[in-house]
């Protein structure tokens, strides 16, 4: 379990985005900016996911899908809100059927400023989780640790 | 940089579906159904083209009024039909594709309904006492 | 005949960005019908005329979209000045034309790639977004944003882009078109891409202009629909000429699409060449939109209109945004109906669903 943050596996869900984010995600993934290079593999199932990255703030239709994905994922995990929208709204803050950035439903460990976020900052976040990532992963093990001997 | 040719009239709505059909007889395409609230009534124009001029009809209904599908000669008429009717909570009869309200899922039903007419009642404003001056 | 199940497909999809859901009715593993229903990204954004001023709102409605960001905030601009009676200078609309151009070859690359990916060839997809990023540098050097660029505002550009950067830009898009050419050679020849795509979701052209399709989508049908044609921004002077496939199946889509993108660098050449001096915007604007005006562009996933209605106060009383997606889902229910399921996912990209835009 220690190498986890030597590969950690993201899970990318599209709030109610405009788009612009999402494809910053998709395009950190591919050859300019390649973060396979970091052992970070893209998985659509969040059983397999160390890291939740969130495009898009959090409308009445998706809340429960957030929600969901997040329980689904084993701990240690980590949850990267990517973009202004998932921060805070952003600009669509006032709209009726968004209810705000993703802290409104889960905790979020990672704020990603920008809209659109460029890859580089994607990135940036992502390698913050890994701390975080490692924070909580020892903190797990000092509980069970203490139960397990 | 040329001008978009866009005409616009206004019609009835028992005209609506024979208009549309002569629309239709004359080799148009369904461009567009959009709904306009404006106050206490709505706008909706349906939009046709043929070779790049526009022409727009409209027709005024109210909150209430029964609106006739124009499915009968554009078959794709039922996405924009159902969108005006999850939106702003009018009903259209006879469409192709009915969704029953489910096409938009939204947190307030009908969002885009006119706000219903609030008649105002006189505030009560008390009497400045001296009791509750605020000296 | 076999017995009817229905099978939910998406709204979470390997092969979709985006949330969009479908009931597929099945008839053994044939597709008899498709009912689609949206609004897992509805946010409801036309209702924010209402809190934000028509010159603040350009940010608003270029953020309908991430993809076809700047073609939203382009037919915005040109719906509000139809209403205001603003005379653009001709720089403008000149920069305007040669930006939305190359979100038209950074879209149908994404596009390319995605479709790639859902057939399973990920090194084409690689290869597409690889290109791709060529082409987003440009953006950024001339706007200083790689999708959301907040360059047009209403009445002109923010910020002129100066003759030798565009000059540079046309001699950087010389050097990646023949990558582009081999992309979409391989596009139109490879033996595995046929396979998959010959064939499947056919629309004949009388069928989809009965359906209202746009975009490629219609052009791939020999349909020559292209709001472009119309003349709006530069157009009218650069000789364009819509791109068709006479086909009608998926990969006839596909091939409009690659082959637009050299029509595209075609384009963005001859507006370099032609670009008028002068100012870039028509100065302050007074007093607030007064009427209602439709205006029509091409997006690169097609025809998409915007209309505003203003009261002449500073804030809008109706913006309708009626997107290229929506007017397609029509056909898309057509095309489904006779495929079998495992295809599904490619007729369902081959109409270039951008959800964004089509929930708003
Ligand atoms: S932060 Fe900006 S670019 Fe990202 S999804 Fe929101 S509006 Fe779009």
């Amino acid at each position: 379990m220690a190498n986890i943050t030597k590969s950690p596996w993201i899970i990318h869900y599209d709030g109610s985005s405009c788009n612009g984010c999402d494809i910053e995600v998709l395009a950190c993934l591919t050859p300019l900016y390649d973060i396979e290079r970091f052992g970070i593999i893209n998985t659509g199932n969040p059983k397999h996911a160390d890291i939740f990255l969130i495009t898009g703030g959090i409308n009445y239709q998706n809340v429960d899908i957030v929600k969901n994905t997040y329980e689904q994922m084993v701990d240690p995990k980590v949850v990267v809100a990517v973009g202004i929208c998932a921060t805070s709204g952003g600009v669509f803050r006032e709209c009726y059927n968004i209810m705000g950035g993703v802290n409104e439903v889960i905790p979020v460990d990672v704020y990603v400023p920008g809209c659109a976020v460029r890859p580089e900052a994607i990135i940036d976040g992502v390698v913050q989780a890994l701390g975080i990532l490692e924070e909580k992963r020892a903190q797990l093990e000092k509980e069970q640790g203490g139960a397990k001997k | 940089m040329k001008d978009q040719n866009t005409t616009m009239r206004g019609i009835a709505v028992s005209d609506l579906v024979k208009e549309t059909g002569a629309f239709k007889a004359k080799g148009c395409r369904l461009v567009q159904i959009g709904c306009t609230g404006i106050g206490d009534a709505y706008e909706i124009n349906y939009t046709f083209d043929k070779d790049y001029v526009f022409e727009t009809v409209r027709i005024t209904v109210h909150d209430g009024d029964v609106i006739p599908s124009i499915a009968e000669h554009y078959w794709a008429s039922f996405i924009y039909e159902n969108e005006i009717h999850d939106l702003y909570g009018l009903t259209v009869e006879g469409m192709s594709i009915d969704f029953g309200g489910h096409l938009f899922h939204t947190a307030i039903e009908n969002p885009f309904k006119n706000p219903p007419e609030v008649t105002k009642v006189e505030k009560e404003t008390p009497a400045p006492g001296p009791e509750e001056g605020d000296a | 005949m076999g017995r009817q199940i229905v099978v939910p497909f998406g709204p979470q999809h390997p092969v979709l960005p985006e949330p969009i859901h479908l009931d597929l009715v099945l008839e053994d593993e044939v597709v008899v019908e498709a009912v689609p229903s949206i609004g897992y990204i509805h946010r409801g954004l036309e209702k924010l005329v209402e809190k934000r001023e028509y010159t603040d709102y350009i940010r608003i409605a270029e953020r309908i979209c991430g993809i076809c960001s700047f073609t939203h905030s382009v037919n915005y601009a040109e719906s509000v000045e139809k209403v205001m009676g603003l005379e653009v200078p001709a720089r403008a609309h000149y920069i305007r034309t040669i930006l939305m151009e190359y979100s038209r070859m950074h879209s149908h690359m994404l596009w390319l790639g995605l479709t790639a990916d859902a057939m399973g060839f990920e090194n084409l997809f690689m290869n597409s977004w690889r290109i791709r990023e060529a082409i987003l540098d440009d953006m950024e050097m001339a706007t200083g944003g790689r999708v959301i660029q907040g360059l047009c505002t209403v009445g002109g550009i923010r910020k002129d882009v100066p003759d030798e950067m565009l000059g540079q830009m046309s001699d950087h898009l010389k050097e990646i078109t023949p990558q582009m050419e081999e992309l979409c050679k391989i596009f139109s020849h490879d033996t595995s891409v046929r396979h998959r795509m010959r064939g499947l979701g056919v629309l004949t052209k009388e069928e989809m202009w009965e359906l209202g399709g746009v975009g490629p989508t219609a052009r791939g049908s020999n349909l020559p629909l292209d709001a472009r044609c119309t003349g709006y921004s530069a157009y009218d002077e650069l000789g364009f000429k819509p791109v068709v496939e006479k086909e009608g199946d998926c990969l006839a889509r596909c091939i409009v699409r690659a082959r637009e993108l050299m029509a595209a660098a075609d384009l963005v050449h001859a507006a370099v060449k032609k670009m008028p001096d002068g100012p870039v915007d028509v100065g302050k604007i007074k007093g607030g939109p007064d009427g209602e005006a439709f205006f029509f562009t091409e997006q690169p996933r097609g025809e998409v209109l915007h209309y505003v209605k203003g009261n002449g106060s500073k804030y809008l009383v109706r913006h309708r945004v009626r997107t290229p997606t929506f007017a397609n889902i029509p056909p898309l229910v057509k095309m489904l109906a006779g495929v079998d399921l495992a295809d599904v996912p490619v007729v369902v990209l081959t109409i270039d669903p951008c959800i964004g835009c089509m929930e708003r």
